[in-house]
């Protein structure tokens, strides 16, 4: 399994394994689109700690997830992009304004606790 | 003759041997008038205001030595000892200010003295002159070369130290207190300077576990359009490692350059100086410890 999806209380947390198919991608961005609503998630949080690299595709459907997640009543964050992966992202010349980020998972944890309760 | 029709290298080998007469006759005369010729080039040298930057026994000592390198590298047809001198020449004057157009400007000089003098000499025989001519202008203008490209390649080789001296400054990334660092930026930013820079910030940050960064660029005078979008792309790089970057001591120079080209500053947080950067970070911090509002939220 390439993704595990956990739940914490209003949160759910996808933590990625590995490196994704682009349809594997497609897949999680349904899939958690579909749980935020039916289980009335508030806050998603996307670990992308084990990723060597992250694509312009990765990033813009990143963003989407983000963007769908805000729609159905979540806020995201992502947690863990390493160094090279920052500079790297940040040259696609993508718009990832909608994209919140954390170094770990307790800072998102917090983010979010912030986000839902304030924001 | 033949050293006009072969190549650069040819020439310099044959020159001398195939007009070994003449070239001896031109370099005897050249011996013989070395005093008068000497004064008048330092004369001239003054008079073009050219190297403004030395004084005048200076430029006499100096003058002496490259007369005698010239001739001898007329006589030989071998320029090695004069480059050498060239640039042990350039290596004393570069750092004094001496521009690349007063050391062409010089050399040039000089042939059209010695020239001079050689019409002066040979004006009764217009055959004669044209063959010593023949010899001396091909040497004359390899020489010219010579001592201009050696300038030129040592002035690059100075820039290039230079350049790599700069580089090597490390750039510290210094903590300020828990979560909250401080990177500043003093000197030239290239493109390279300003990637290895958001490195060494990005590996700041996950070490640290910083939320917030305070960029001060007051050491920096200038800025391009690359320049300011690697700093842009820093930002953005900073805030997907979650810490939000805070700008700090853009000069009003700078700040026009960022307007004027464009450069989309949405996402960037700016304060006038370091002391201001401080104190926006620790609020920041402070009030998210406290009071748990966002402070990564973009813009």
């Amino acid at each position: 399994m390439a993704v595990a999806i956990l739940r914490q209380g209003d949160y759910l947390i996808a933590s990625i394994r590995s490196d994704l198919t682009d349809g594997q991608l497609l897949a999680l961005r349904d899939d958690l689109s579909e749980r935020v609503g039916a289980q009335r998630i508030r806050g998603v949080i996307v670990d992308v700690r084990a990723l060597d690299v992250i694509d312009s595709f990765m990033a813009r459907s990143l963003s989407s997830i983000a963007q769908t997640a805000r729609l159905r009543g979540a806020e995201m964050v992502i947690v863990g992009i390493q160094p090279d992966v920052a500079i790297a992202m940040v040259q696609f010349d993508l718009n990832l304004e909608l994209l919140r980020a954390t170094l770990d998972l307790d800072e998102a944890l917090g983010l979010l606790d912030q986000l839902v309760t304030h924001g | 003759m033949a050293s006009q029709t072969e190549g650069a290298g040819a020439q310099r080998r044959d020159a001398p041997g195939l007009d070994g007469p003449l070239l001896h006759q031109l370099v005897a005369h050249l011996h013989e008038q070395r005093g008068d010729l000497r004064e008048e080039w330092a004369r001239r040298i003054t008079d073009a205001q050219l190297l403004r930057a030395m004084t005048p026994q200076e430029i006499f000592s100096e003058v002496t030595a490259v007369y005698d390198n010239y001739v001898t590298a007329l006589e030989t047809g071998s320029v090695e000892t004069l480059q050498a001198y060239a640039r042990d020449l350039s290596e004393r004057i570069i750092p004094r200010g001496v521009e690349t157009h007063e050391v062409l400007g010089i050399v040039l000089l000089l042939r059209d003295v010695l020239a001079r003098s050689l019409f002066e000499h040979y004006q009764s025989d217009f055959q004669l002159l044209n063959r010593i001519l023949d010899a001396y202008e091909p040497a004359a203008n390899r020489i010219a070369v010579t001592v201009g490209v050696s300038f030129v390649e040592e002035r690059e080789r100075v820039i290039r130290e230079q350049q790599e001296a700069i580089r090597e400054l490390s750039t510290p990334v210094l903590q300020v207190r828990e979560r909250l660092l401080i990177l500043p930026i003093i000197g030239v930013l290239d493109s390279q300077r300003a990637r290895q820079l958001t490195e060494q910030l990005l590996g700041a940050i996950q070490d640290n576990r910083a939320k917030v960064v305070v960029i001060d660029i007051t050491g920096v005078a200038a800025i391009d359009l690359t320049v300011a979008n690697h700093l842009v792309q820093t930002v953005e790089a900073a805030r997907l490692m979650g810490a939000s970057a805070i700008i700090t001591g853009l000069s009003s120079k700078i700040a026009q350059t960022l307007v004027d080209l464009g450069v989309d500053l949405g996402m960037m947080r700016t304060v006038g100086d370091l002391q201001g950067g401080l104190e926006e970070a620790e609020r920041v911090l402070g009030v998210r410890s406290s009071l748990g509002e966002s402070g990564s939220q973009p813009g």
